[in-house]
């Protein structure tokens, strides 16, 4: 017979505000096989603790139920004091009488009626507990960066410096990302390049650091310590190992008539290219879409004058199959679109760009070689007009919903820098807020306004109309005037919103880790767990999560890779014991808990089964406990009851069910 | 039920998403010769100052070109609260919409001939 024991917590007045504790302690006394309830002010303290503790050593208590917050709360704390105690810590079961009673409530006699109903339940259940225990599970001690922006080179960095080998996977030419495309860096100004090839080099040079460039992951498999991963390293068609980088192989090649996708498609480069002079790995790549050896057989210039005998235009792609610890997403952003705002006249002016565009124009190693000009005449502009909030903020079918963050600093910066270096070039920026937190930020726009003589004006932009001068009129709201107004510019900047990179979709699905209805992937907890995905062993850096700014992106690549370091420093895990299991007997191998199965815990095989003294080999559902969640959908789906949840098993909530509507 | 109230129904517009940008008065043609302007219909109608609006000489100046509709990223389209309002001004009459022995009339006076045409576009439907 169980000796269950019930703890009724006060939480402060969180709970003893709404709910009677004592009639919830009377209630659950009648209950058969409680032998023991009281209740506390703070059950989760230290004294509460002690009073459990005592409780199971002087009545032998074989399970517990606690009345109090939230499982995700203290469901762990409640475990550890059971085990401590000497009872197996899953004969503990939480009545949460918080959020789902005492907060949501406001009629003492109602709240309380239901907190009874709650502990009832629990009690119930608990009467049909057994003890679990965890398995084990080892950890490859070996990490996978996905991404090799600022954000992946970080983490990479951290968690190889902590000894352990990570692997990057870039799936562009080079590592380097956005931040390489930049030209300075809020709120100090300094040169982005400057600031980011120095741990490019750190990261190549890094004996514990291997960079797959030009490479994707293609399938992974596995689970939290043990992943296993499949990377599609593209065919370059040129041999990495023997090529010098000299560069003859691009100069010479006759096609150069490809966008540039690092110049945001305002230059062309060759068929046969590094996207940039700093480029890690300093390898080129053959586009093969551009070269024309091989779309007509002919040409193999770049062949030739290679005087390391690097090209091999018969190369393939290679797979490679490794296994991880951990695996690190930071994929990072791209900007939006801009097909659906055609009141900006992007597509029918080249001197209306985006902002990244921008920070191309403005860098010396740019389309223009960091001259201003206006890309339709090379003339330089007189007035520049900046328009904030493109695309961000929209609750409507064309844009993103939320605030882009980064928007509102980096025009501060570019107007800031137009006018330190032009000044006779009149710079007006149209915003809807100027949001400018963060250390030095508002300072920073305050500055542009203040000393650089930006002119902000408070409203929106309706639309901007290309002139046959070439000038552009640009009509907007100024609110703080009241009036409408029409200026003329030569050059509109658009900030336009930024988002997840494309892949991300794809890869969260191979990862089975969660995005939301933007496609920025979903941390464990909005702030508790910023950095970890709910997908054991995978966690998040950079703008993959959502926006940030390089600061940021930094500090929270750095935080994931310290989550990493610390999966990897164990040599084993516990596995949850909370998982599915199959009763063989009951199994009648049709397949459906199988194509439920969102971690693919499930398989089938040929099992003997002994059915009443009958022996006989039947196809029946296995679990992977490793891979198990415990998500409890496998059951669900089960048409004849073969497969059961422990610790939620189908007994102990037709049970809970059953105490609710006594 | 209370005037804004009846406003946000026939208009189903939440005039509380809008995030104050200006847009719609920066793409309205007609900005110079509204009283109450695009963006300030919105506050209008958030304050419940519906008198003021019915009565607004932008309710004929409004040439429902749709710009502001088009262009409001919050989807408040102001456009459609102005048409909330002329619709307000005909059910006060008694009436749920415009009689074509009406027409002639409107036609001849000096109201914009697009404020027919969205009449046609709305009660059409």
């Amino acid at each position: 017979m169980e000796k269950i024991g019930v703890f009724v917590c006060h939480c402060g007045s969180n709970i003893a505000a709404t709910v009677d504790v004592s009639r919830v302690v009377a209630a659950a006394l009648t209950e058969p096989g409680v032998v023991h309830a009281e209740d506390y002010p703070y059950m989760c303290s230290e004294a509460g603790q002690a009073k459990i503790a005592a409780a199971i050593k002087e009545k032998s208590l074989t399970s517990l139920v606690v009345c109090s917050c939230s499982p995700r709360m203290h469901e762990e704390t409640f475990r550890a004091a059971a085990k401590k105690a000497g009872i197996n810590p899953y004969m503990v079961e939480i009545a949460n009488i918080r959020e789902h009673c005492s907060w949501i409530h406001k009629d003492m006699e109602e709240a309380t009626a239901k907190a009874i109903v709650l502990a009832r339940a629990a009690i119930q259940k608990v009467h049909r507990n057994v003890p679990l225990f965890p398995g084990e599970s080892l950890v490859t001690k070996r990490a996978l960066v996905i991404g090799g922006g600022i954000a992946g080179i970080q983490t990479a960095l951290d968690i190889a410096d902590a000894g352990y080998k990570v692997d990057i996977v870039e799936k562009t030419p080079s590592i380097g990302g956005r931040m390489s495309q930049l030209d300075k860096t809020f709120p100090t100004l300094d040169c982005s390049a400057c600031i980011l090839t120095p741990k490019m080099v750190d990261a190549a040079a890094h004996p514990n650091i291997t960079i797959y460039t030009y490479s994707e992951v293609e399938k992974v498999s596995g689970f939290v310590g043990d992943f296993t991963v499949e990377i599609r390293k593209k065919a370059r068609f040129v041999d990495a190992n023997a090529c010098t980088g000299c560069g003859v192989c691009q100069e010479k090649c006759p096609s150069k008539k490809a966008m540039s996708e690092f110049n945001r498609g305002l230059s062309t480069r060759s068929a046969i290219y590094t996207p940039f002079a700093q480029a890690i790995p300093n390898v080129p790549v053959i586009d093969t879409e551009a070269c024309i050896k091989m779309k007509t057989g002919k040409c193999g210039l770049c062949q030739k004058v290679c005087q390391a005998g690097a090209i091999h235009y018969d190369q393939k792609d290679e797979m490679i199959t490794e296994k991880y610890g951990a695996i690190i997403v930071a994929t990072g952003f791209d900007v939006i679109q801009l097909d659906a705002y055609d009141e900006y006249a992007y597509s029918q002016s080249k001197d209306v760009i985006t902002s990244l565009e921008l920070e191309r124009i403005m860098n010396a190693a740019g389309p223009t070689k960091g001259h201003l000009e206006r890309l339709s005449d090379g003339k330089a502009p007189k007035h520049i007009v900046f328009i904030q909030c493109v695309g961000s903020r929209c609750d409507d079918h064309r844009g993103k919903s939320y605030c882009s963050k980064i928007c509102c600093m980096y025009t501060a910066k570019h107007a800031m820098l137009i006018r330190d270096k032009y000044p006779d070039v009149k710079v007006t920026v149209f915003y809807i807020d100027v949001r400018t937190p963060g250390k030095n930020f508002d300072e920073f726009y305050r500055r542009a306004v203040e000393e650089y003589g930006v002119e902000y004006i408070k409203g929106q932009v309706g639309k901007v109309l290309p002139q046959p001068d070439g000038s552009l009129l640009v009509r907007g709201s100024d609110l703080i005037d009241n009036r409408q107004i029409t200026v003329e510019a030569d050059m509109v900047v658009l900030a336009a919103a930024i988002e997840p990179e494309k892949s991300v979709r794809k890869l969260a699905t191979m990862l089975t880790a969660s995005i939301d209805t933007n496609n920025f992937l979903t941390e464990a907890h909005p702030k508790l767990r910023p950095v970890e995905s709910p997908t054991a062993g995978v966690f998040l850096s950079g703008v993959c999560q959502g926006p940030k700014d390089i600061p940021e992106t930094v500090a929270q690549a750095g935080a994931a890779a310290v989550k990493a370091i610390g999966l990897l420093a164990k040599d084993k895990l516990l596995t949850n014991p909370c998982t599915a299991q199959c009763n063989t007997l009951l199994c009648n191998g049709c397949s459906t808990c199988e194509n439920v199965c969102p971690y693919g815990a499930i398989s089938y095989d040929d099992q003997e089964v002994n059915d009443h003294g009958k022996r006989e080999t039947r196809r029946v559902a296995s679990v992977n406990n490793a891979l198990c969640q415990g998500c409890g959908a496998c059951t669900v789906a089960c048409p004849s009851g073969a497969m059961d949840l422990q610790g939620f098993s189908n007994r102990q909530l037709i049970a809970e069910v059953d105490a609710i509507c006594r | 039920m209370k005037t804004v109230d009846e406003i946000r129904e026939i208009s189903g517009v939440n005039p509380y998403k809008c995030m104050k940008c200006g847009k719609c008065s920066a793409s309205c043609p007609s900005y110079a010769e509204m009283d109450i302007k695009p963006h300030q219909f919105v506050s209008y109608v958030q304050r419940g100052e519906i008198e003021a609006l019915t009565a607004s000489r932008s309710l004929e100046k409004c040439l429902s070109c749709f710009a502001c509709i088009e262009r409001c990223p919050r989807s408040v389209e102001p456009a459609r609260l102005i048409d909330a309002a002329r619709q307000l001004v005909v059910r006060r009459r008694g009436e749920t919409m415009l009689s074509p022995d009406e027409i002639p009339a409107l036609a001849e006076s000096d109201a914009p001939p697009q404020l027919l045409v969205s009449a046609f576009r709305r009660y059409r439907r």
